[in-house]
């Protein structure tokens, strides 16, 4: 298998990556492709792939020492990992080895037990400060973190070593960059992400359950190459991936904008492929690139592509919290294209019954107010009234009809 | 007060008022002529709606530029969907449907400043004012929310705000803050295909005028919607559909300001006029009733009763 041939004749010194591709005979093109893949993914804000041709980039990456890279499992579930190996058009998962110098991978590496653990201690004390950390997983913090033991250790302290002496942190897949599934409610082990522990560290976040391989990629190379980062957001996510959110990218927007919108699974509009904001489709609050970049490199290969709602799997306040088919409220506005003011507004009507009811109530009050009037007379000694009997001083308190106290004056 | 006017004085002071006021008159009249004359640096917009596609991008352009939410009534909260110019909306494309074929165009509806305004000459305060380069700006501070200008409009452009406690008048202001820093109207810049372009109003007209005499028959009447009507305006349409088929009412050439001024700049400036009536009306019923209590003791005397009021 040429994966394992790789592994195992990797030289003790880095290479560059030209040099190492040509030892392992992996052809040109399959590079170049492979160049291509990066810049579709990060087709800007990345310094690394921001050049005219797939060419250019691979001269430019061909220079490139590989990168030793660290890979920690922590509460994972390696979906994060099978995301870097599903490419298989062209055979990538060897291409990555190639590209990378994966030091320590619990899933990949030929060793096991005292040599893994060996395998770790090495890399980390030879390439300190140099090596790229990857952690996978969500690291549990309840009880002194004894739910996740690596050789015996728990999580927190192995983060914390290697983490230390990294050049810097990628924290790969939801789990590690916020928590992720294990820390869904009731989050019985406390799990936290890679920067709710080292958050002076130099770290990248790539949320996403799991994140694109090439997100993965773009960021270790442009390490490697530059020495940089790329630019990131407030919570730590490369803004080359992670500033636009699933809806305005859909290629089912227009189902949207016209309110074609699926009512049920498996009815006339989810077959026509209409869109799924009803069926609870997170797509509008979610950061992510998946609408344009879908995965297994096969076009629609990714949920909304087959039918299925997005999660907001990226979002810490909406994966695994907000209910996968409860509707959300769009908060971006956008003219719908199918719709238009007529030229005339239609003015708001008042009903002829209400208008109706309206008068008689008016004209109720109006005759009973005229009765009413005619039962006080004019007649100043007509005891039949209400009210008081003429005659009478309203300031006297002792009151009674018969007093003349007007006349007193 | 003046309990009892001989012939002469009401004679006198009849005609002092009605000289005051002719004068007045026959002065304002002077600063709004029939047919104004626009400004040498009056700017324009061009709207050509053989070109407008319908996109709408002028629409949350002009949302963003000028900080408006979106109206979202009638979509049940998902899109900015206004069915008219109203107080979200300073802005709107409205599609006009040709009853009995498929045939259809756009219209792109906003403040058409014009050279003299109805709405400023109708303002009691001087809320709205011709400002520089033409430009028909409102003064929140000054504005009393009467809605003068939107009843005196022709183009029925301001729009009050019902919804608030505290409501004002919403029109487009040409993007006076833009224009300020040298820059365009947003729905200007914005357009992708220049259905709308911002401009000189000199060369506006050049321009739109090119464009008739270039292409014979397409355009309604060859002529340019805004050259003369009201007085003229400084947002100029070319349309391939008769204008008031696309709401663009028929008006004259004389200005409205010429009209409006007569009645708004001397007898409501500063409410004067009602504010005389009142006061006229006021000293009326103070004479009515200080002969009332003259009469009080009389009158308690033959009926007997106490006085009512």
């Amino acid at each position: 298998m040429s994966m394992l041939s790789s592994l195992i004749s990797s030289p003790k010194n880095l290479g560059t990556i030209d040099q190492r591709l040509e030892q392992c005979g992996v052809s040109r093109r399959s590079f170049i492709k492979f160049c291509s893949s990066l810049m579709v993914a990060a087709p800007f804000a990345l310094a690394l792939t921001d050049k005219l041709t797939p060419e250019a980039v691979a001269a430019e990456l061909g220079r490139v020492i590989r990168p030793p890279v660290i890979w920690l499992h922590f509460q994972d579930c390696t979906g994060c990992t099978e995301t870097l190996l599903r490419p298989s058009h062209p055979d990538l998962g060897d291409l990555i080895l190639n590209v990378i110098s994966l030091e320590y991978h619990e899933t990949l590496m030929a060793g096991s037990g005292r040599q893994a653990e060996q395998a770790l201690a090495e890399a980390v004390q030879k390439y300190s400060g140099k090596y790229v950390c990857v952690v996978e997983g969500s690291i549990p913090t309840k009880n002194s973190g004894i739910y996740m033991k690596l050789a015996g250790r728990p999580a927190m302290d192995v983060l914390a070593d290697v983490g230390e002496q990294a050049a810097a942190i990628i924290a790969m897949g939801s789990c590690a960059a916020w928590g992720g599934i294990p820390s869904a409610d009731p989050a019985p082990t406390g799990a936290v992400g890679v920067a709710d522990l080292l958050s002076s560290k130099a770290i990248v976040n790539l949320p996403g359950c799991p994140p694109n391989p090439y997100t993965l990629l773009g960021v270790v190379l442009q390490f490697a190459a530059y020495g940089t980062l790329p630019e990131l957001d407030h919570e730590r996510r490369p803004k080359f991936a992670y500033d636009r959110d699933i809806h305005e990218h859909c290629p089912r927007r227009a189902h949207f904008d016209a309110g074609r919108f699926v009512k049920q699974f498996g009815d006339e509009g989810h077959r026509e492929g209409w869109c799924l904001y009803e069926m609870g489709c997170k797509g509008p609050d979610t950061h992510a690139g998946c609408s344009t970049r879908h995965f297994n490199e096969i076009p629609d290969v990714w949920p909304i592509g087959i039918g299925a709602p997005c999660i907001g799997c990226t979002e810490k306040s909406i994966a695994f919290r907000v209910p996968m088919f409860q509707v959300i409220q769009i908060h971006t506005t956008a003219e719908p294209p199918a719709t238009y003011a007529p030229i005339v507004a239609h003015q708001g009507k008042v009903s002829p019954i209400a208008t109706g009811l309206v008068g008689l109530a008016a004209g109720a009050l109006a005759g009973a107010g005229y009765v009413a009037s005619r039962k006080f007379s004019s007649v100043p000694d007509d005891q039949s009234v209400p009210g008081r009997s003429p005659g009478e001083d309203p300031r006297n308190t002792q009151g009674g009809p018969g007093k003349d106290s007007a006349r007193d004056k | 007060m003046i309990a009892q006017m001989n012939r002469r004085q009401a004679l006198l002071g009849m005609v002092g008022i009605g000289g005051t006021v002719a004068a007045a008159v026959t002065a304002g009249a002077e600063e709004h002529p029939a047919h104004p004359v626009a400004a040498p640096d009056a700017v324009a917009m061009l709207y050509d709606n053989t070109i407008c596609t319908g996109c709408k991008a002028c629409m949350p352009a002009c949302n963003e530029a000028n900080g408006l939410p979106a109206d979202t009534l009638l979509s049940g909260g998902l899109w900015d969907m206004p069915s008219d110019l109203n107080s979200k909306t300073k802005n709107i494309i409205k599609l006009y449907e040709e009853p009995d074929s498929s045939a259809f165009c756009f219209v792109k509806r906003q403040c058409m400043h014009c050279l003299d305004p109805a709405c400023v000459t109708g303002c009691p305060f001087g809320a709205l004012e011709k400002s520089r380069w033409g430009a028909v700006t409102w003064n929140s501070s000054l504005c009393i929310g009467c809605r003068y200008c939107e009843v005196g409009c022709p183009f029925d452009v301001p729009k009050f705000e019902w919804n608030k406690w505290n409501p004002k008048v919403v029109k487009c202001e040409f993007c006076y803050d833009r224009l300020n820093k040298d820059e365009q109207p947003a729905c200007t810049a914005v357009c992708p295909t220049g259905a709308v372009i911002f401009g000189k109003r000199t060369d506006l007209l050049a321009k739109a005028k090119e464009r008739i005499a270039s292409s014979p028959g397409r355009y309604f009447e060859n002529r340019v919607y805004g050259e003369h009507e009201a007085g003229g305006t400084q947002v100029l349409y070319l349309s391939k559909v008769a204008f008031n088929k696309i709401g663009l009412p028929k008006l004259g050439s004389t200005s409205l300001g010429h009209y409006a001024t007569k009645v708004s700049s001397v007898i409501y400036k500063w409410f004067s006029g009602p504010v005389l009536a009142a006061c006229f009306l006021g000293s009326l019923i103070r004479k009515n009733w200080n002969r009332h209590e003259a009469e009080r003791p009389e009158r308690e005397r033959a009926t007997g009763l106490r006085d009512q009021l």
